[in-house]
C-alpha cells in the first residue's frame, strides 16, 4: 500500500505536485489521469524517487521511501515507460534479467524466470530470448518492457503511459494482457495515462489531477455518474459519457434468463456499450445471450439499458 | 550427402576467410616492407639518375615497427586523456568545465603538428619524446569529441529506464551509457589514429625514426625513390589500420546490425 501525505514538488516557479494526499490500495490498478502538465507523471516518479519531493511524505507498506538508498527502493518497484527504453545492446533475455542480475540471483534462476516471463507475455522463449530489441515490433518491445518490470516479482508496478506509442489494435491487446496479468499476480499498479478510455478499461480506481492537485478520485463508475464539476465531466468526455458508463457494466447485469430472441448472440461478459452498439446497428429491441459453449442463456432488452444499475 | 556437408562447411569457412581483406592486407604490408629492397633494380630503372635508388639506412620492417610503436604509444596516451576528460565533462560534477576543456583542446588542434614539434624539440630535445608528446596532444581532440558525442547519443529514455530499474550511477555509466557510446567513441579513436599515422611521418624531422625518415631524407636530398618507398609502406600501413578499425567497429555494433 502506498500512502502519500501532503506531497509537494515544484520545478522553478511551477508547482507540479501541490499538496497531494492519496492512498493507493494494494492489488488494484489505480489510474492517474489528467491533461498534459497536470502533474500525473511527476506524481508517479515521486514514488520511485526519480523525482524527490520538496515536502510531504510517501510511505510504501508503512515505510518512508526515503529510509534507504533510492536504488534499493527502485529494484523493489517495476517501472514501465512510454518510450519503453529497452537496452538496445542487450538481448531480450538480458534486458528482462536486469533487476534479477542487480539483485544477484543465481544464473539458473534468472534464466528460468526470463522464460517464465516471456511465456506469460505471449512471446515464445526459444525464438525471442536471444533477439535484440531492434529485431522486435513496437508491441513486442513493450511486452519485453513489461516483462523486465515484472522480473524480480515486485508487488508494485509504476507505468507511465505504457501503451501510448502503440497502434490502437496493439494497444488494446496489451491492455487486455495487462489486466489478465494483474489479476493473475495480484500486483498493485499505478498507471499514468491521458487516454480516458484506457483509464476506464484498466483502472479500478481513477485519480483525476489538474495543476498538481487531485480534482476527484473514485471508481470509474463514480466519476462517470457523479463528476464533481463540469470540468471533470468535460475531461471524461461529456458527449460520450453515457456510452462510457455503459462500458463499465456488462450484459450479465440486465440478462433476462429464459427469454428468447433472434439474431446474432452476445456473451454475458461483453459490456453494455457493446450491447448498445449491437442494438443500434441491428435495429432490434431484443438480443439473445449465449454462454461460451454457445448454449442459450436468455435475452436482453434495449429498454433495460435505461434503468439504473442495481 | 552426410559426408559432403561438413566438407562444404569447411570449404565455406575457408573461402570466407580467403575473401576477408584484412589478413590479405596485413600480409601485403609485411611482404612489401620486407621485400622492398629486392625491387632495387626496378627503382634503378625508374630513376636512372640516382646513385642509390634504394633506402638502406634502416630496414623498412624496422621503420614500420618504430612507426607503429610511436603511433600506438601516442594514441594510447591520447585515448587515456581524451576519454578521461570526456567522462569528466559529461559527469554532473564536471559539466561546467566542458566549454573550457573543449576550447583548450580545439586550440591545440589548430596549431600545426610541425609547429608543436618545432617548439617541443628545443625544450625536450630531439628523438622520440617530443614526437610522442606532439602526437598525443594532436590526437586528443577527436577522442574527446567522440567520447562526448557518444555519451550524448544515448537515448534519454534508455537512461531513464536504467535509473528507474535501480541501476546505480556507476552501473548506468559502465553497463549502459558507455557500451552504447562505444561506436561513436570508436569513430573518434579511428580519426585520431589515422591522423597520427600521417603526422608521425613528419616526426622524423625531430629525429624520431619512422616511415617518414626515407621521405624526409629523400625530399631534402632530391631522392624521389626514397620518398616513394617510404610513402608506399606508409600508405599500406594506413590501409591496414583503417580496415582493422572497420572490422572492430562492425564487431562492436553487432547488436545494431543483426538482421
Amino acid at each position: 500500500m502506498i500512502d502519500l501525505r501532503e506531497v509537494c514538488k515544484s520545478f522553478g516557479a511551477t508547482r507540479a505536485v501541490d499538496g497531494v494526499s492519496l492512498r493507493i490500495e494494494p492489488g488494484r490498478i489505480t489510474a492517474l489521469i489528467g491533461a498534459s502538465g497536470s502533474g500525473k507523471s511527476t506524481l508517479l516518479r515521486l514514488i520511485n524517487r526519480l523525482v524527490e519531493c520538496d515536502s510531504g511524505q510517501i510511505l510504501l507498506d508503512g515505510q518512508d521511501i526515503r529510509a534507504g538508498p533510492p536504488e534499493a527502493l527502485r529494484r523493489r518497484i517495476g517501472y514501465v515507460i512510454q518510450s519503453i527504453g529497452l537496452f538496445p545492446h542487450w538481448t531480450v533475455a538480458r534486458n528482462i534479467a536486469t533487476v534479477p542480475v542487480l539483485l544477484g540471483w543465481p544464473a539458473a534462476q534468472v534464466a528460468a524466470r526470463v522464460d517464465e516471463l516471456l511465456t506469460l507475455l505471449g512471446l515464445d522463449p526459444a525464438s525471442y530470448r536471444d533477439r535484440y530489441p531492434h529485431q522486435l515490433s513496437g508491441g513486442q518491445q513493450q511486452r519485453v518492457g513489461v516483462a523486465r518490470a515484472l522480473a524480480a516479482r515486485p508487488t508494485l508496478l509504476l507505468m507511465d503511459e505504457p501503451f501510448g506509442a502503440l497502434d490502437p489494435l496493439t494497444r488494446q491487446t496489451l491492455q487486455q494482457e495487462l489486466a489478465r496479468i494483474q489479476q493473475a499476480l495480484g500486483s498493485t499498479i499505478v498507471l499514468v495515462t491521458h487516454d480516458i478510455d484506457e483509464a476506464l478499461r484498466l483502472g479500478q480506481r481513477l485519480v483525476l489531477l489538474d495543476h498538481g492537485r487531485i480534482v476527484q478520485a473514485g471508481t470509474p463508475a463514480d466519476l462517470l455518474a457523479r463528476p464533481v464539476s463540469a470540468q471533470v465531466g468535460d475531461f471524461l468526455g461529456r458527449a460520450t459519457l453515457g456510452a462510457r458508463l455503459l462500458g463499465q457494466r456488462n450484459v450479465a447485469e440486465i440478462l433476462r434468463r429464459g427469454e428468447a430472441a433472434d439474431g446474432e448472440a452476445l456473451r454475458p461478459d461483453q459490456t453494455l456499450q457493446e450491447a448498445l452498439a449491437a442494438f443500434l446497428t441491428r435495429r432490434v429491441e431484443r438480443l439473445p445471450v449465449v454462454d461460451a459453449q454457445a448454449a442459450p442463456l436468455g435475452a436482453i432488452r434495449f429498454i433495460d439499458l435505461l434503468r439504473d444499475p442495481p | 550427402m552426410t559426408t559432403t556437408a561438413p566438407l562444404r562447411a569447411m570449404a565455406g569457412r575457408a573461402t570466407a576467410w580467403a575473401r576477408d581483406p584484412l589478413p590479405w592486407a596485413i600480409a601485403g604490408l609485411l611482404l612489401l616492407a620486407a621485400g622492398l629492397p629486392r625491387l632495387e633494380p626496378a627503382f634503378a630503372a625508374l630513376f636512372p639518375s640516382l646513385d642509390r635508388p634504394m633506402y638502406r639506412q634502416d630496414t623498412f620492417l624496422a621503420l614500420l615497427g618504430a612507426h607503429v610503436a610511436l603511433v600506438a604509444a601516442s594514441s594510447a596516451v591520447a585515448l587515456a586523456l581524451g576519454f578521461a576528460a570526456g567522462l569528466f565533462v559529461t559527469h554532473p560534477a564536471g559539466a561546467e568545465f566542458r566549454a573550457l576543456v573543449e576550447t583548450a583542446v580545439a586550440i591545440g588542434q589548430t596549431v600545426p603538428p610541425v609547429a608543436v614539434l618545432a617548439v617541443a624539440a628545443p625544450l625536450i630535445g630531439f628523438g622520440e619524446w617530443p614526437a610522442l608528446i606532439a602526437l598525443a596532444l594532436y590526437g586528443l581532440l577527436p577522442i574527446l569529441r567522440g567520447t562526448i558525442a557518444g555519451i550524448e547519443s544515448v537515448p534519454p529514455a534508455v537512461l531513464d529506464a536504467a535509473t528507474g530499474l535501480g541501476l546505480s550511477r556507476w552501473q548506468r555509466r559502465w553497463q549502459v551509457e558507455l557500451p552504447l557510446a562505444l561506436p561513436v567513441l570508436l569513430a573518434g579513436v579511428r580519426t585520431s589514429v589515422m591522423i597520427n599515422i600521417g603526422t608521425a611521418a613528419i616526426a622524423s624531422t625531430v629525429g624520431a625514426r619512422t616511415l617518414g625518415s626515407p621521405i624526409i631524407i629523400g625530399l631534402s636530398g632530391f631522392n624521389t625513390a626514397y620518398v616513394l618507398q617510404g610513402a608506399l609502406v606508409l600508405a599500406a600501413l594506413a590501409v591496414v589500420v583503417d580496415l582493422g578499425f572497420e572490422r572492430l567497429s562492425r564487431r562492436l555494433q553487432r547488436w545494431r546490425t543483426t538482421p
